[in-house]
């Protein structure tokens, strides 16, 4: 990976405009970029979703296959979620094996939806300890201005509420995926010891630490995930617990549109 | 409460009278023992069991960073690499990094980026080494506190050591430090890390389900477990080097009373010594 350039100039300009409570772009420090969900946007998955997060783009596709249980869940479905930070969505992305910022992505983007229980996978069994339906989650950066996390979580999101389980496959017929919970990630990112929500990549780059929460649609916390190499005290953890569940909220009734 | 259901109905994660399935109440850690400087090739070393967890952690370094164009010219990249061992776990392990163990190694080396005086070593590498020997939840607590007295007896300046320990949710009650069965079948886990000095919070991570209410009572009790964990680091380093100090003061004492010794003469005809390599 090479070293990002960022000018100094940039990065003051970042901070001094933090530090008087503006952003580069205009926004508020908790208003998130303006989401846009497309869904069923590839037809030969089994769900799909467009999102675009301001100028970051992020294609999810949901694949739905017939596959084994693990052992020691034997009557459930199984999630699986990968994710690919190509090349062309970033001067900085490279070729070739997920890195460890890709492994991260994948695995913050799963934990989130797993650990709210956002899909019903024992309605997913077809013959306990034999046959199960897999869900692979595939997130696919197009292109990156910053807060991969976020996009891709609603990508993720909005691909599996308008997935169909192909079970004509077996000689049954399709059903909708079955959602109970709406997980919404929203991740804070410390300038200057200010907190600011959904970094755009200008942000991301001079950001000390960065912290997603992911709430659940009754404010519970799901999944958290501190990044970057600064620190957070426990009151701006608190903070971004609160912004998460108050933003959430809006981005929630985007995603869960048809 | 959905996920109650998937306990096996025998298993009561937590009793009436509030004591855990291993004796433990809701805030006593498993036991817990530190040493430092167990390995005689890496630079500093620690050994830590934490209940039935055992973990090795290594450092070396500040050394050349390879491949070199990771190098940064200003600073010292630290890096770290969580590794289990296939037998660590009921069911082997593969060997080698899994996506797991990729976004733990991650998460430590960030965690440590901040405290490690890295300004001080540009274009080199802190190299920090884990091996989890035996697992029963809270691995990467256990080897983050391993590291962490590791990288003072490589002598490796920082501000502060880290401290870490993870708090989450059994049969409805917030607890501390989760052992395996309780990981397994609990509501949720949530591992920190602190700087104990300053309050920093260098790794967070959580996963289940928990009110923000329940959160703040399981940060409390990992904060204040972090200060009896901080202790242990400290007294695992004194330990070790008590001795050395203890073997360097003898050196002292006996050095005035040979300097009261009239010089000793070198005869003249002995040949010059060489070293044996």
């Amino acid at each position: 990976m090479t070293a990002e350039v960022i000018s100094e100039l940039m990065r003051e300009h970042i901070a001094r405009l933090a530090a008087s409570g503006k952003r580069t772009d205009g926004r508020r420090f908790d208003e998130p970029r303006p989401l846009v969900v497309q869904k069923n946007y590839i037809k030969n998955a089994e769900g799909s979703a467009r999102v675009q997060l301001g100028n970051t783009d992020v294609l999810v596709g949901v694949k739905i296959d017939v596959g084994e249980p693990y052992p020691d869940t034997p009557n459930q479905g199984v999630l699986s979620t990968s994710a690919e930070l190509i090349p062309m969505a970033s001067p900085n992305f490279e070729a070739g094996p997920p890195s460890p910022t890709a492994i991260e992505l994948a695995r913050v983007v799963d934990r989130g939806i797993r650990e709210s229980k956002t899909v019903n996978v024992e309605k997913l069994c077809i013959t306990p300890k034999e046959k199960v339906w897999i869900m692979f989650i595939d997130i696919h950066a197009l292109d990156y201005d910053g807060n991969l996390f976020d996009a891709a979580s609603y990508g993720a999101l909005s691909a599996l509420s308008c997935a169909r389980v192909p079970a004509s496959k077996i000689g049954k017929e399709d059903y909708p995926l079955p959602l109970e919970h709406w997980p919404i990630s929203v991740t804070s990112a410390k300038i200057g010891g200010n907190m600011v929500v959904d970094p755009n990549l200008d942000e991301e780059r001079i950001a000390e630490a960065r912290l997603t929460v992911t709430t659940d649609e009754n404010g519970d916390i799901r999944a958290m995930q501190k990044g970057l190499k600064g620190s957070f005290n426990l009151d701006e953890v608190r903070g971004a617990i609160r912004t998460s569940q108050k933003v959430g909220r809006g981005l929630r009734g985007i995603v869960q549109r048809d | 409460m959905e996920d109650i259901e998937h306990i096996p109905k025998e298993l009561k994660l937590i009793d009436a009278k509030g004591i855990r399935l291993d004796g433990r109440r809701f805030d006593e850690l498993r036991p817990i023992r530190i040493e430092a400087g167990v390995l005689k090739k890496a630079d500093g070393s620690a050994y830590l069991e934490w209940g039935n967890n055992k973990v090795l952690a290594a450092v070396y370094g500040p050394r050349e960073a390879h491949p070199r164009h990771l190098q940064d010219p200003a600073k010292a990249l630290v890096q770290c690499r969580y590794n289990m061992a296939p037998f660590s776990v009921t069911e082997r392990k593969r060997p080698g990094p899994d996506r797991r163990s990729v976004e733990i190694s991650k998460v430590i080396s960030e965690a440590f980026a901040s405290v490690v005086f890295v300004e001080q070593f540009p274009r080199t590498s802190v190299d920090i080494f884990i091996e989890v020997l035996q697992a029963d939840a809270g691995t990467r607590c256990a080897g983050l506190t391993a590291a962490s007295v590791a990288l003072a007896d490589a002598g490796i300046p920082m501000r502060d050591l880290v401290a870490s320990c993870a708090s989450g949710k059994i049969g409805g009650v917030v607890a501390l430090d989760l052992n395996k069965d309780e990981d397994n079948f609990g509501e949720a886990d949530c591992p920190m890390a602190i700087v104990p000095r300053s309050g920093e919070i260098v790794l967070l991570q959580m996963d289940g389900h928990l009110t923000a209410d329940e959160f703040d009572k399981a940060m409390d009790l990992s904060i204040n477990a972090t200060k009896q964990i901080y202790e242990l680091q400290r007294d695992a380093l004194r330990r070790r080097y008590a001795s050395v100090a203890e073997a360097a003061e003898q050196e002292a004492m006996r050095e005035p009373a040979r300097s009261e010794e009239p010089p000793r003469e070198m005869p003249p005809d002995l040949p010059p010594e060489v070293d044996d390599l």
